[in-house]
């Protein structure tokens, strides 16, 4: 382990301070390029869905209730759109297929 | 007109501490693992506590636990955690638009702090400019999940049964769902987004040839690919 681990910490999490601050901090004005606007839109859409499959699948520990939560969660986003209501259904799934099965 | 503002603000702080509670809900169940990775290598509790509070990120910690258990060097230690980290620089670009530009500096350090792929994603997702005590609501709750989960994971283990991880641990899916199909109902071309983006992601993790690159960086190349040749097919209109 590394000798100073205090000092360690502070390297690690200064670094990953920064990543996340640096853009905030000098793009201040807003872009006018119209690509590079709508590039920006569209990141979290992309980013959210890349992230969300295949990996909901693998997040319990059986294929088939995380394929459950990802069917009830799409049906509860298009109805209801709340976020709350979409993440409790999503759990909820996977107690019962749990319950049942 | 300023009691109106401030009202607006008390609205959306309470609107963050609420929606923070399904990301601290996903946090507090995978937060286990990492205490219990970071017992593993000898830390303690309270040392884990502050790795957790300083970096709030999942992959982003493991890798700093691989750093310190084999007592790397700093420059080692700042390049992969560059690396592992790089997809929160493009969130930061992305969230700079969603900000006032003559909004006061501090807001711009405080929400950099916030940025994790789930507080970012509802952030970014808000129509016209965000409001920053909305990300600093969700951004209270869901790190009191993150470390608390990550102590405890030091001191007794994963305390919660398969059931409640197991069902703990979709919520964060679930709000990624919430942020993302509920504007594809009127917008179809961001519909055909998400579809197109959840298929190429799954081909790459199946492809022998992609499946070894992490995820991390399979969601920079698609984001950058895929959200690049959406910007050049379908511009998104001039506001202003």
């Amino acid at each position: 382990m590394t000798r100073n681990i205090y000092g360690s910490l502070l390297i690690l999490c200064v670094t990953i301070y920064m990543i996340r601050m640096l853009p905030l901090l000098f793009l201040r004005r807003t872009i006018t390029n119209r690509w590079l606007r709508s590039f920006l839109y569209y990141v979290p859409y992309v980013t959210l869905a890349v992230m969300t499959f295949p990996a909901i699948l693998g997040a319990t520990d059986k294929v088939w209730s995380g394929a459950a939560a990802l069917l009830v969660g799409l049906a509860a986003a298009w109805i209801n759109g709340d976020l709350f209501v979409v993440a409790i259904s999503c759990c909820v799934t996977v107690f019962l297929t749990g319950f049942f099965f | 007109m300023e009691k109106q503002a401030a009202a607006g603000k008390k609205a959306w702080f309470l609107r963050g501490l609420r929606d923070g509670i399904p990301i601290c809900m996903g946090y507090f169940a995978v937060s286990f693992a990492l205490g219990i990775a970071a017992r593993e290598i000898g830390m303690t509790w309270y040392q884990a506590a502050l790795m957790s509070m300083g970096m709030v990120a999942s992959a982003g910690e493991f890798a700093a636990l691989v750093l310190i258990g084999s007592g790397a060097g700093a420059f080692e230690m700042i390049t992969t955690t560059i690396i592992v980290n790089l997809r929160y620089l493009l969130m930061s670009t992305a969230l700079s638009q969603k900000l006032k530009s003559d909004i006061p500096v501090i807001h711009r350090f405080l929400t950099a702090y916030c940025i994790t792929d789930e507080i970012f994603g509802l952030s970014a997702a808000v129509e016209g400019y965000l409001e920053p005590v909305y990300t600093y609501g969700m951004t209270i709750v869901s790190v009191a999940g993150w470390t608390s989960g990550t102590a405890l994971g030091v001191l007794v283990g994963n305390i919660l049964p398969l059931w409640a991880s197991n069902a703990m641990s979709v919520s964060l899916y679930g709000m990624f769902l919430a942020i993302i199909i509920p504007p594809a109902r009127t917008n179809h071309f961001l519909g055909g987004l998400v579809a197109v983006s959840m298929a190429a992601s799954w081909i790459f993790s199946e492809l022998p040839f992609t499946s070894g690159i992490s995820t991390g960086f399979r969601v920079i190349i698609l984001t950058l690919l895929i959200a690049g040749i959406a910007a050049w097919i379908r511009p998104v209109e001039e506001t202003a």
